[in-house]
């Protein structure tokens, strides 16, 4: 690693102004964050710990809204979202138990891997990133690879989950990283209903609409038998050519939906 | 009723303690005054030429103690390959130089061209970056296809080797007309096409060394994480650095894991005490994942066609191979036994088939050495002997179980000596066979396939045979095959004042427990506790000499120089007691740690024998000497043939193509078991390894010469969830008729019969479940590979 | 260079550390608790878990900055107050759970961890809990036996005892 100062502010205001300084970079639980920076793939001048943010941690609910810190680990998602009982299995099969106890959902969500759990949930669930600055829709939020509507220096506060009436996430894992090769996250909610797609696509998390038409209309696996998912622009690596990636999309999804 | 000590008891390790609490004192704990830290400088390109490498920014930078080039080594040894192969028209194998930094031309991704010191790792990590950056490398085209370097003679890994074959290896050469005249003639031949995968070793304790150099003395010390010291010691002092043996001490402590990358000397070692040489301090080098990723020695990498020729009722006439087998840029201490003597003379496996013809060419790529893993060798024969069987069984749809008894080697036949040429002194194949069939309840497995069937998946079971040739020897025949060593060990028995032992034993310990296995064999052997007897070893500074741990040879070598040892040490005693007992020599007899004279109860103990021999006053010592320490060299004169039966259950998923292990089987026969629940967990490990091959583990170079799999997020290696717990049983026992423990060696067994097994359970649940297209999957068997094939 | 203050294994330790300090590199280098071993640079093998304020994490992906004020248990901290081994630990011993020691440190802190948390688990959900811990010597076998019999449960019945 590159040498960096190291700030650790007590509240957002805090944080805000730290990330300021030039070449400052946030950090979350650091799962992702650390790795790339033993490789010296990037070189913060000062990294600025959420982690001691106590606004930032934790799991409520409003309404039908389940609201959780930017800075909550997975470990505390797994075991306090039950009010919405998908995103909290979700939250306790990411990476293993002692990485869920330091990654938290504001970091996975603002690096948007395109292999992240997270990103899924909130897409498929609708959900709100509220950011120290203002509001973002998922829709609008997710930007393809590695890539998010935040701006430097934002800080993701806090995700707002609107709960819905069934959902299920199903996850295939990648063998080596135990990330997902490809996972669905199902969501059906009185609105209709929406598929979010990790982990198979060059461009990220992404939705499945056709998949949303026909489940919109009749929440059932075999509303889906005749789609079929387009391999173009499916991530081809090792663990998967495109067209697997396709096929598991749609078997994944005929499970979620069974799951749910 | 299990016996509670000595010989064939599961004694707890006493190792554990240590492990258990984190007292184990692996090289990277130690924490010397005055070290300074070596960073490796690696190429990022597969091949390319050097041109210049500018030192002077990176030496004059914060911290910096000494910058190293392959200039600073040139005039220094190579790193020697360990078994000369000549190839089919005698000529020897080409070898070309492999130096301790690269010079001239960097060879792989990972090579080594450059080194800096500095007082602090950090400090030596921004000034190789910076070397780095000061370096101009003229790529090259890599080369990293086995079979177009072969057919490409104008891009080369070493200028001087025009076809990048390293040999062109026929075992047996005589055999070649008449194997292919049998084949010609036979009623039916199977042929398969496979790739045994490359595979990355993986120890869990990343390679690491530090020098240290004492002036006053002249002497050096190496403290690295070697199986085997004092072959480390020759290499570099004698071979690389030209420093006297005797000025080297080579220390190998607790050492995590080795698979065989540990075997062979690296580079590394030699900076490290160049460096502490230079700087007169201690100088320590550690590899981060990705270098040990990079640069250490790989596994298995061939290509393989082979043939099977047979009689319609399944009855062997002859076997065929031709293989590719990946080297990589430099040839390893081992890299050319591997593909060969440990390969091609296992090509029979446990079989009565009368011809059998094994070709290996050996190529040079741009690419990570590639030497003995776990194994080494033998996997790759019996994957290509056991998966050719199975695609034979279903060409002529005959019963793989019936198939194999039909054409063992029965126990009438021993000893018996194959078609390549192993002479295999005792089995029995037809009863490791029956056990894992009984342990297996191969009868109720329709009854498991149709509860998978409804559920969705499809059920296989899958079975392998397998024989290895292990504690490689005699010396005098490796040495005409081709060996530059000798493949004997030492032990020497050191019995103290007080009665008791501290053994050194030229075997070493990265796991396999032999602290507390050798102490029982002691204990056992001279009718004292267990902890009376310490076990040192990992020392050259302590121990007579010793040629280390691999090939499944501690016991069956080094355990056996060590009770050799213990034969002289009770000859001994027996002079001693016939004197302090007034009574003939051949009179005494020792059992339970008694010197007796027969028919009285006149008797000494062990104890009050060794008091006296370290306390003369009634001591024969015009015709003895005083002290009782013996030493031991054990030169065996036959390989062991341990061998054995393994039968695999997978559910494979068929929307997936998710392989599930539902239930492994292994019956081995090891011959004598001195430590049952140490040997259970060499099987354990063993399996676990095959099959991660089998279904996990990839190393993947781009056509540039790039690793694809350079860390654990690509590189998947088995986690506890992928396997299930094993049925492990040797209860089949033909003892190792020619060395005195019986012994034969565990250590790779599971190794090399597990991946046949999961892959035939893998193809057999696709046929069952009506995929019949599929002939072949390669390893690893991933769910990608298996969707794939159930496509068509 | 930063203060920080922790308590390690039940007693209080401060040093300076970089902003680039991990908390492994203060565990081995600062503190000299060799235990905690580093097996990879991805936080995939497990080699280096401890527990921070009483939950596993991975020292090596971790900042010493970042763990100010925490509570750390590692390896050294496990036996009993008489130096005996802990229940885990003796169960690690008793049923081979270990061959080459080096990913043992991580296994038994993850372990302790699971039964922290569920104190009878399955043959499964140990297989699941210790995801994140390599191992390449024991083919997890006499592992995850120990753990069920740390846990109190017969493993009579598991295969090749």
């Amino acid at each position: 690693m590159y040498a960096f100062d190291f700030e650790r502010p007590k509240t957002i205001a805090e944080a805000v102004k730290a990330l300021g300084r030039e070449d400052a970079q946030a950090l979350g639980g650091g799962q992702t964050l650390i790795p790339t920076l033993k490789q010296r793939l990037a070189s913060p001048s000062v990294l600025v710990s959420l982690n001691g943010i106590k606004e930032m941690i934790g799991v409520r609910k409003e309404g039908d809204t389940l609201i959780i810190g930017g800075a909550t680990p997975h470990a505390v998602v797994a075991k306090e979202a039950g009010a919405y009982p998908a995103l909290a299995a979700l939250a306790g099969a990411i990476g293993d138990p002692a990485v869920r106890n330091r990654g938290t959902i504001g970091g996975s969500v603002a690096n948007d891997d395109p292999a992240a759990d997270y990103p899924a949930a909130v897409l498929a669930s609708g959900a709100t990133v509220v950011t120290n600055a203002r509001q973002i829709a998922a829709d609008d939020f997710f930007q393809g690879l590695f890539t998010t509507a935040l701006e430097a220096g934002e800080i993701i506060t806090e995700i707002r989950f609107p709960i819905p009436g069934k959902a299920n996430y199903q996850k295939f894992q990648q063998p080596a990283s135990r990330f997902a090769l490809t996972g669905v996250f199902v969501a059906k909610t009185a609105g209709g209903v929406r598929v979010a797609v990790t982990g198979a696509s060059e461009d990220g998390v992404f939705r499945w609409t056709d998949a949303e038409q026909a489940l919109s209309s009749n929440f059932a696996a075999g509303a889906i038998a005749g789609l079929k998912v387009s391999d173009d622009g499916m991530i081809g690596d090792l663990h998967g050519t495109p067209a697997y990636r396709a096929h598991l999309v749609k078997v994944l999804t005929g499970r979620a939906v069974s799951a749910a | 009723m299990p016996k509670d000590h000595g010989i064939g008891a599961s004694s707890k390790r006493r190792e554990d303690i240590r492990f258990l609490t984190g007292q184990g004192v692996y090289t990277d704990d130690l924490n010397l005054h005055g070290q300074a830290y070596a960073v490796i400088v690696r190429s990022t390109v597969a091949h390319g030429k050097i041109k210049s490498i500018n030192t002077s920014n990176a030496a004059g930078m914060p911290g910096v103690l000494a910058v190293f080039t392959g200039e600073d080594f040139k005039d220094v040894g190579g790193n020697p390959a360990g078994w000369l192969i000549n190839s089919r028209d005698g000529t020897p194998m080409r070898e070309p130089k492999r130096p301790v930094l690269a010079h001239g031309k960097v060879r792989h991704v990972g090579d080594a061209y450059a080194a800096v010191v500095a007082e602090t790792h950090a400090q030596a990590k921004d000034a190789a970056e910076q070397l780095a950056a000061d370096t101009e490398i003229k790529d090259l085209p890599a080369i990293v296809d086995m079979a177009a370097a072969v057919a490409d003679a104008s891009n080369r890994v070493h200028d001087e080797i025009p076809d990048n074959l390293c040999f062109d290896w026929g075992w047996i050469e005589d055999n070649r007309a008449k194997v292919d005249e049998a084949i010609r003639n036979a009623p039916h031949v199977t042929t398969l096409e496979l790739i045994n995968n490359r595979l990355v070793p993986n120890a869990m304790e990343p390679r690491a060394s530090i020098g240290e150099y004492f002036p006053g003395t002249g002497d050096y010390k190496l403290t690295t994480t070697s199986q085997n010291p004092h072959l480390t010691r020759l290499l570099v002092a004698a071979f690389v650095m030209g420093i006297p043996e005797n000025k080297l001490t080579v220390v190998a402590p607790d050492v995590g894991g080795g698979f065989g990358s540990k075997i062979y000397h690296y580079g590394e070692e030699a900076l490290v005490l160049a460096a502490a040489k230079k700087l007169k301090r201690p100088v320590r080098w550690t590899a981060e994942r990705t270098e040990s990723f990079l640069s250490d020695a790989h596994g298995r990498d061939h290509v393989t066609k082979i043939e099977l020729a047979c009689e319609k009722d399944g009855t062997f006439i002859a076997f065929r191979t031709e293989t590719l087998a990946n080297v990589g840029a430099y040839l390893s201490n081992f890299s050319t036994a591997t593909p060969t003597f440990l390969h091609g003379t296992l090509m029979a496996g446990p079989y009565k088939v009368p011809n059998v013809y094994v070709n290996v060419k050996t190529v040079f790529t741009n690419t990570a050495p590639v030497d003995a893993y776990r194994g080494a060798g033998r996997p790759e024969a019996t994957f290509s002997l056991e998966r050719v069987v199975d695609k034979m069984c279903r060409e002529l749809n005959l019963d793989p179980f019936e198939v194999r008894r039909k054409n063992f080697i029965t126990t009438d036949m021993f000893p018996y000596t194959t078609p390549v040429g192993l002479p295999y002194d005792t089995g029995n194949y037809h009863a490791t066979l029956d056990k894992a069939m009984e342990i297996a309840n191969v009868s109720g497995f329709e009854k498991r396939r149709a509860a998978s069937a409804a559920k969705g998946k499809l059920r296989g079971m899958g079975l392998s045979t397998w024989i290895e040739a292990c504690g490689i020897a005699p010396s005098h025949l490796v040495g005409v095959l081709g060996s530059r060593v000798g493949l004997y060990d030492a032990a020497t028995v050191r019995v103290n004042a007080t009665g008791n032992i501290s053994v050194m034993v030229g075997a070493h310990s990265h796991g396999q427990g032999h602290e507390t296995v050798f102490a029982q064999i002691v204990a056992d052997k001279l009718g004292i506790p267990e902890s009376s007897v310490e076990i040192v070893h990992g020392d050259t500074s302590k121990i007579p000499f010793g040629m280390g741990s691999y090939g499944s040879r501690s016991l069956a070598v080094c355990g056996v120089a060590m009770t050799k040892a213990i034969d002289k040490i009770v000859a001994k005693g027996k002079k001693i007691a016939a004197h302090m007992l007034e009574a003939a020599e051949e009179d005494i007899s020792f059992e339970d740690g008694k010197f007796a004279v027969a028919g009285t109860d006149k008797a000494k103990t062990f104890g009050e024998i060794a008091f006296s021999a370290y306390v003369p006053h009634n001591y024969p010592l015009e015709t003895l000497e005083p002290g009782l320490e013996e030493t031991a060299f054990y030169d065996p004169n036959n390989f062991t043939y341990p061998a054995g039966a393994y039968i695999c259950e997978v559910d494979v998923d068929p929307d997936t193509g998710k392989v599930d292990i539902l239930s492994f089987v292994c019956a081995d026969d090891f011959g004598n078991i001195m430590n049952p629940m140490i040997v259970d967990g060499q099987v354990h490990g063993g399996v676990g390894q095959g099959i991660g091959q089998a279904l996990l583990e990839n190393t993947t170079y781009d056509e540039n010469g790039q690793l694809l799999t350079g860390s654990f997020m690509d590189y998947a290696m088995p986690r506890a969830e992928d396997v299930p717990f094993y049925q492990v049983d040797y209860s089949c026992q033909t003892p190792c008729t020619h060395n005195p423990l019986g012994v034969k060696g565990c250590g790779e067994a599971g190794a090399i019969g597990s991946p046949p097994a999961v892959v035939n359970a893998v193809i057999d649940a696709l046929h069952r479940g009506g995929h019949t297209q599929v002939k072949h999957i390669d390893m690893p068997v991933s769910p990608s590979r298996v969707w794939s094939a159930i496509q068509g | 260079m930063t203060k920080v203050t922790m308590t390690v294994n039940g007693k209080a330790v401060s040093g300076e550390v970089e902003g680039r300090t991990l908390l492994v590199s203060f565990l081995r280098e600062g503190l000299g608790l060799t235990g905690t071993h580093v097996g990879c640079d991805t936080s995939q093998c497990g080699a280096c878990v401890v527990h921070v304020n009483g939950q596993p994490a991975k020292s090596c992906t971790a900042f010493a900055a970042d763990l100010d004020g925490a509570s750390i248990t590692t390896i050294e901290g496990m036996a009993n107050a008489d130096g005996s081994l802990g229940t885990i630990q003796q169960a690690f011993q008793d049923h081979h759970g270990l061959q080459c020691g080096f990913c043992t440190p991580g296994m038994v802190m993850s372990s302790a961890a699971l039964l922290a948390e569920n104190p009878k688990p399955t043959e499964m959900e140990v297989r699941h809990y210790l995801e994140g811990n390599i191992c390449r010597c024991t083919g997890y076998h006499n592992i995850v036996k120990a753990v069920l019999a740390a846990s109190g449960q017969d493993v009579s019945k598991i295969a090749a005892e």
